[in-house]
């Protein structure tokens, strides 16, 4: 078993509970075991742009330090850290280069933190679980398939945080691929729609739930147009917005037709044919179970 | 009328920017008392289990703010102390029948912990050397036992929430969470249990009535008489 | 209308330029920002005005909604261009109205069935971006 460590995120432990139950099981399936430091802190959410900005670089390279702590007692074998969460990705890698690259932020940085028992060197790698499967390689998940997902069409939603800014995604910001690849060797049908990487609103779900349930709709119902049967999330914030949220479109347009949205990890539990506690399809709002039942991939 | 050690070592300490000169041995506390301030607030046990004397002191010649308890820290030469009598607090209001230990209830009472920066400045203000900051965030994520067992020294003193700058009263959460481990996650202790049903029945009654009617030499008498738990 | 701009009109823009280190003066207002983005229907200034407010040195910038209502998705990084990231310049807006004590949203609006249900993800980058 490779051994990478693993950043949840606060909302993993949370909300997002099926994104991480899918995931853990899915990564022991293939090989990775994904180890957890003992002790981390929430990174933050948003990288902090402000060019004078010391204290926001914190909470992202404390956790930093927590990977390296992990690898200098051997509990992991290299320098990466996997994050699921989309935001979580890109605030922890943005702050981990501007810590290597800004030598008067990086000096300030490690003054303040005196209690760390190690100084950050600067060394760990940032990836997201897509980028960690691409790695390993598509043929290597498609070998655990064991039930391919026929007849199911995916709209990969990749979001923002997980592509842009350009030369920090996972992937080419115009014309990505990578979930279609990794749903596409779970022997699914992909389908393309043009709002797959605009914004589904992130942090304005809070005060502004109006505004994001107009996105949703927007997103949703050109999913629907394009023929797609769930749409397939990489964050847990895109997730509640284009989710739980549904709620809330309802009400805004009546005739709007819900539609399963589920973690790609999710999908891939299934594929590999691991058991409820791994897909975990229960938190998922609105429930998918009818429709895959309907597609024979569920019982 | 403190007796001085003829080989204790005077220091100088400022109180409220008046310089002062000290027996070295003595602690903040003593020391304030020592050069004629009167304690009507700040003080409480004096014996680093309540959390009144919570005091702010810089060094002579250095920019690094400190903070400790007045009754337990001796002083140092240089040392420049204020008192924090008091922190303005806003300790939430719940009925702990009902709650469920997880990151919602805590969420729903202290929302402001998600605006915690992960600083640290919380655990560096800590006289009780709690990983301030680790159990704010395991609040955030609803490791309720991880927040009850690392803040179980706390003595909310209130040095963490005056230093905090996402203005989170991080004593309060844990208080919250100690509160939730205890009754939801741990459970009533089988001894407390037993002797309230003891007293119940009625175990008791008949030696508290004698207490209450029996006069006080002879209660003088009984009490310097009693048996002593050994230490 | 006469703009007449001054020396504190510089100040204000290089002030901008420094907090976001982009440089706005690139801009030749193309509108491929405002085009991409996804919020322009909440925004009282389109994306590229504001940056052409800031051109010209006009504090007017920090007064729009377009920067509260601004979800930082960076479609305007990736489309501009000459490589100016929009996006910075918004918080370096958002930066100077916040640095004065001013908060956009207060956790006390929030109802407590509100504050179970969000994704902690949710309120902690609401909370980073919107308050002091």
């Amino acid at each position: 078993m490779t051994r990478i460590a693993y950043y949840p995120g606060c909302t993993l432990k949370t909300n997002a509970r099926n994104f991480e139950a899918s995931t853990l099981a899915t990564a022991e399936a293939l090989g990775i075991e994904l180890v957890e430091p003992g002790r981390w802190n929430c990174c933050g959410t948003v990288h902090a742009l402000a060019k004078d900005d010391v204290m926001h670089h914190l909470a992202p390279v404390r956790n930093l330090i927590r990977v390296e702590e992990l690898s200098n007692k051997g509990a992991i074998d290299g320098k990466q850290v996997v994050t699921l969460c989309a935001m979580c990705y890109n605030t922890l890698k943005r702050s981990n280069q501007v810590f290597n690259q800004d030598s008067d932020k990086r000096k300030k940085i490690r003054d303040i933190m005196t209690k760390e028992d190690i100084q950050y060197s600067g060394n760990v790698e940032v990836i997201h679980y897509l980028e960690a499967l691409r790695s390993l390689g598509w043929d290597k998940v498609t070998a655990r398939v064991v039930k391919p997902l026929k007849g199911l069409k995916v709209a990969p939603y990749y979001g923002c945080l997980l592509l842009r800014p350009r030369g920090i995604g996972v992937d080419d910001a115009d014309h990505p691929t990578i979930m279609e690849d990794l749903l596409k060797a779970l022997g699914a049908e992909t389908v393309e729609f043009a709002y797959s990487q605009k914004c589904c609103g992130s942090y304005h779900t809070v005060q502004m739930k109006e505004a994001v349930a107009d996105l949703s709709h927007r997103i949703l119902k050109q999913a629907e147009v394009a023929g797609a049967d769930v749409v397939a999330m990489a964050c847990p914030l895109c997730e509640y917005n284009l989710g739980p949220r549904q709620e809330q479109v309802k009400k805004q347009y009546p005739s709007f037709n819900s539609i399963p949205v589920v973690y790609f990890t999710q999908l891939m539990a299934l594929a590999f044919g691991l058991d409820d506690e791994a897909t975990a399809f229960e938190a998922n709002r609105p429930d998918p179970s009818p429709l895959l039942k309907e597609k024979g991939l569920l019982e | 009328m403190m007796r001085l050690e003829s080989k204790d070592e005077m220091v100088t300490i400022f109180v409220m920017g008046k310089k002062h000169s000290v027996p070295g041995s003595l602690t903040i506390m003593k020391a304030m008392e020592y050069t004629g301030h009167q304690f009507r607030r700040g003080a409480g046990c004096r014996g680093g289990f309540c959390g009144a004397c919570a005091t702010l002191y810089r060094k002579k010649g250095g920019y690094k703010l400190e903070g400790a308890l007045a009754c337990q820290k001796i002083v140092e030469d240089g040392m420049y102390i204020a008192q924090i009598p008091f922190s303005p607090t806003d300790k939430k209001t719940y009925k702990l029948e009902g709650l469920k230990p997880d990151a919602p209830t805590i969420m729903e009472y202290y929302p402001e912990i998600s605006r915690c920066l992960a600083c640290n400045t919380c655990t560096k203000a800590c006289p009780q050397d709690i990983a301030v900051m680790d159990y704010v965030q395991a609040s955030l994520r609803g490791d309720i036992e991880q927040a009850a067992k690392l803040s179980f020294d706390c003595l909310s003193c209130g040095l963490c929430a005056v230093r905090c700058p996402a203005e989170i009263v991080p004593y309060n959460v844990g208080m919250l969470a100690r509160r939730l481990y205890s009754k939801y996650m741990v459970g009533p202790t089988q001894h407390v249990l037993n002797r309230v049903k003891e007293i119940e029945e009625g175990k008791y009654d008949s030696e508290v009535k004698e207490l209450m009617t029996m006069p006080l030499d002879k209660l003088k008498v009984k009490y310097n008489t009693r048996d002593k738990v050994a230490e | 209308m006469i703009l007449r701009t001054g020396p504190e009109n510089k100040r204000y823009r290089d002030r901008v330029k420094e907090l976001s280190g982009e440089n706005v003066d690139l801009c030749f207002q193309c509108g491929a920002c405002s085009s991409g983005c996804p919020m322009t229907q909440e925004m009282d200034y389109l994306p590229s005005k504001v940056i052409r407010m800031v051109q010209l040195g006009l504090e007017e910038a920090q007064e729009a909604k377009t920067i509260w209502v601004c979800t930082t998705c960076f479609n305007c990084e990736v489309r501009c261009p000459r490589g100016i990231d929009i996006a910075n310049v918004m918080e370096a807006l958002r930066q100077m109205v916040l640095r004065k004590k001013y908060n956009r949203v207060s956790l006390d609006d929030l109802s407590p069935e509100e504050l179970r249900e969000l994704p902690q993800v949710a309120i902690v980058s609401n909370q980073r971006k919107l308050t002091a």
